[in-house]
């Protein structure tokens, strides 16, 4: 009878199962307030975007769980908060992701050009780099031996690494039978993930300076030690994959008389092509941005230097390094800065691209599963 | 279970009498035959071997050549007063560095990866995943490129007004740094640097958390957070530890993030002046033009960091392992 009283009154709110929630428009107007007051708190100090950003959403994360708390209790005011710090720790990861993206772009862009990729900085001087600040030109110089370099010195880290991890996954999946070398294997394998990228570098260079006199700088150098840091990614991501190749295929193999090698080639192998093929191009994207390593190891060159066994080359990232930190012209670093970020941005095209192919090859070539 | 079989098999291939004529079958079929077995199975093992070769190498190459620096009198050594002087300020600010790092990236990783794993509708997880492995995917040199023109004059007024308002602290004692380019920086982009990390790690482990858990809090009448709290996090406690010490790990040895931002100098307690220096950095900026004992002096650093890194990864391989069949850490 009460119901029907209430379902007639005016008033929708005296509902008992809704009584004790917060009306639907608390947090949408405790957000406004803290945009308000958060802009009037960052003028106090001085306005600005970021401030005020920060303020309103401290002033927003404190005031709405206490908001609510004080309608619905303790246990939905800690919901609440936890709800709205997840979502306010993802927006601040997200923020420099954005800011970096954006970066590249906008002061990258402007600086591709067909000459910026078939030029090299060979004969760009501090002169010639100056008379172009003082111009406003575009910079001049390009970053052709970076880019050959880059692709020279991963295409060679590559082929070190890729038959070298491929059977050791082989080997782990395949033939250790779990035995004590394989465990060990893969231990090592793991900490062999952890090496920092500078300490593989500085042991190629130590093997090499044994070798061949401390301090020799050449390609290949950089390449074994990328080899070092691209092993145990392509271990990883073949293992995976051979793993979840069925046994019912291996054993369909052995039944018709086939050899293990020959199974592990013609079926094994082929069944899993596609999970490996993007697994080593994920590798190559991660090795194609290491830095640290080339520059103890590669060195730096203005030139196009093409052969790994002799000479110092240039790479990318080192071309970034280098014109950060070492202007061409360092009394108008401008045209050096905008270097480095068209260098950049060709960088993380590189990189993403890589990262496409990865999720082309398996999506295009992964066994049919059937009906 | 496979390999069982297959070694059962090759035993009876191999056993004379009855078997012979299915083994000479196999023969026949197959034009490689047993050589090919043994060259495969060879080649295999060898790669697997050469890995363990490789790891030793990195230590005994490091060792040898970082071992001069025993014997140079301690005058010579950088700084001059020996190596352990030398090197244990680049030991603290790589730990102070890393610290930074973990500090901030550890409880935004968790929640990003708790938004992904149990806050995100479906349809938007996915996408938001693939975002956070970009974040993984860029580069290094980029990251310091941005923290060095972008992040750092960003920041430098607010180390001004920190220094201001709480210079009475060591951490923040003045003059701060005009360029913003200070440890404070460094540790702040290497945060963003590790935080892909750990949450593309806890996310793993949030998602395998028992339904039937998460159900059983969640009929009780526990709100989200204290089903969270009751059946996510316990289930994935020990693998939230292991994350953070590999994104410790990556934090440790990360070098041109640290190399690019901090313009470097000795130790000191306030983070948000110009010095400090990490060892990855400190090699990355010398390590080109150094020659003879600064070489071996480089190495001998370099060598530290590698038997820090290989602890801290030793440390969260131990605790993934051990409990592995208890939790989702895997």
């Amino acid at each position: 009878m009460s119901i029907s009283t209430q379902s007639k009154s005016s008033s929708p709110v005296k509902n008992s199962l809704t009584s004790g929630q917060r009306p639907k428009w608390l947090v949408p107007a405790v957000m406004v307030a803290a945009v308000v007051v958060g802009a009037a708190l960052s003028a106090l100090i001085g306005f600005g975007i970021a401030t005020w950003a920060i303020f309103s959403a401290v002033i927003f994360l404190i005031a709405a769980p206490i908001a609510v708390t004080t309608i619905e209790g303790s246990r939905k005011g800690s919901d609440a908060a936890l709800t709205y710090v997840v979502y306010a720790a993802f927006i601040l990861a997200i923020i420099p992701l954005i800011s970096v993206i954006w970066t590249v772009l906008v002061r990258g862009v402007p600086t591709i050009s067909i000459d910026f990729l078939t030029t090299t900085m060979g004969g760009i001087t501090g002169t010639v780099d100056q008379a172009a600040a003082n111009a406003g030109d575009r910079p001049p110089g390009g970053a052709l031996q970076a880019i050959l370099g880059t692709v020279a010195i991963t295409f060679w880290a590559t082929l070190f690494s890729v038959p070298i991890g491929l059977l050791t996954a082989i080997y782990l999946v395949e033939y250790s039978n779990d035995n004590w070398l394989g465990k060990v294997i893969t231990f090592l394998v793991d900490v062999m993930t952890g090496v920092p990228s500078i300490v593989a570098g500085l042991f190629a260079s130590a093997l090499f300076g044994l070798m061949l006199g401390p301090n020799t700088r050449m390609g290949i150098i950089g390449a074994v030690a990328l080899t070092v840091l691209m092993i145990p990614t392509v271990v990883k991501a073949t293992e995976e994959m051979l793993k979840i190749v069925p046994n019912e295929l291996r054993e369909a193999s052995y039944a018709l008389g086939v050899r293990k090698w020959r199974t592990i080639l013609k079926v094994v192998i082929p069944t899993s092509i596609s999970g490996i093929a993007s697994g080593v191009t994920l590798a190559i994207a991660r090795v194609i941005g290491e830095t640290a390593p080339l520059l103890v190891t590669v060195g730096y060159f203005e030139r196009v230097n093409l052969n790994v066994f002799n000479d110092w080359m240039a790479t990318l990232p080192t071309f970034i390094y280098q014109q950060l930190m070492r202007p061409v012209a360092p009394t108008a670093p401008d045209p050096s800065t905008d270097r480095a970020w068209g260098a950049a941005l060709i960088l993380i095209v590189f990189v993403m691209v890589l990262n496409l192919i990865a999720r082309l090859i398996a999506k295009a070539f992964a066994p049919k599963t059937g009906r | 279970m496979l390999t069982n079989l297959s070694d059962s098999e090759e035993r009876t291939g191999r056993r004379p009498g009855g078997e012979t004529s299915r083994s000479s079958l196999a023969n026949a079929d197959t034009s490689g035959g047993r050589a090919g077995d043994k060259i495969f199975s060879g080649l295999s093992l060898g790669a697997g071997i050469l890995i363990f070769v490789m790891l030793a190498a990195v230590a005994i190459f490091l060792t040898w050549q970082a071992s001069p620096v025993l014997d140079i009198p301690a005058t010579s050594v950088s700084g001059g007063e020996g190596f352990l002087n030398y090197v244990y300020p680049l030991v603290l600010g790589t730990l102070v560095a890393a610290i930074i790092a973990l500090l901030i990236a550890t409880p935004v990783g968790i929640l990003v990866a708790l938004y992904i794993s149990h806050y995100a509708p479906a349809k938007v997880a996915k996408p938001v995943g693939y975002v956070i492995d970009l974040l993984a995917a860029i580069p290094s040199v980029v990251y310091g490129a941005w923290g060095m023109t972008v992040l750092s004059p960003a920041l430098a007024p607010f180390y001004t007004w920190l220094s201001e308002n709480f210079g009475f602290i060591p951490l923040f004692a003045g003059p701060a740094s005009a360029t913003g380019r200070t440890m404070m920086t460094a540790g702040i982009v290497l945060s963003i640097m590790i935080l892909p990390i750990i949450t593309s790690l806890c996310r793993e482990i949030f998602i395998q958390t028992p339904q039937l858990h998460e159900e059983a809090s969640l009929a009780l009448g526990a709100t989200r957070f204290e089903m969270i709290r009751q059946a996510v996090l316990p289930f994935a406690r020990t693998g939230i530890i292991s994350s953070v010490m590999l994104a410790l790990g990556r934090a440790l040895g990360e070098t041109m993030a640290v190399a690019l931002v901090l313009s470097t100098g000795g130790l000191q307690w306030s983070l948000i002046r110009t010095g400090n220096n990490t060892i990855a950095a400190e090699i990355a900026l010398n390590y080109p033009e150094a020659f003879g004992n600064r070489l071996a002096e480089l190495i001998a650093a370099g060598l530290m960091l590698f038997i820090i890194t290989l602890i801290v990864n030793f440390i969260a391989r131990a605790i993934i392992a051990r409990y592995k069949e208890f939790s989702g850490a895997n």
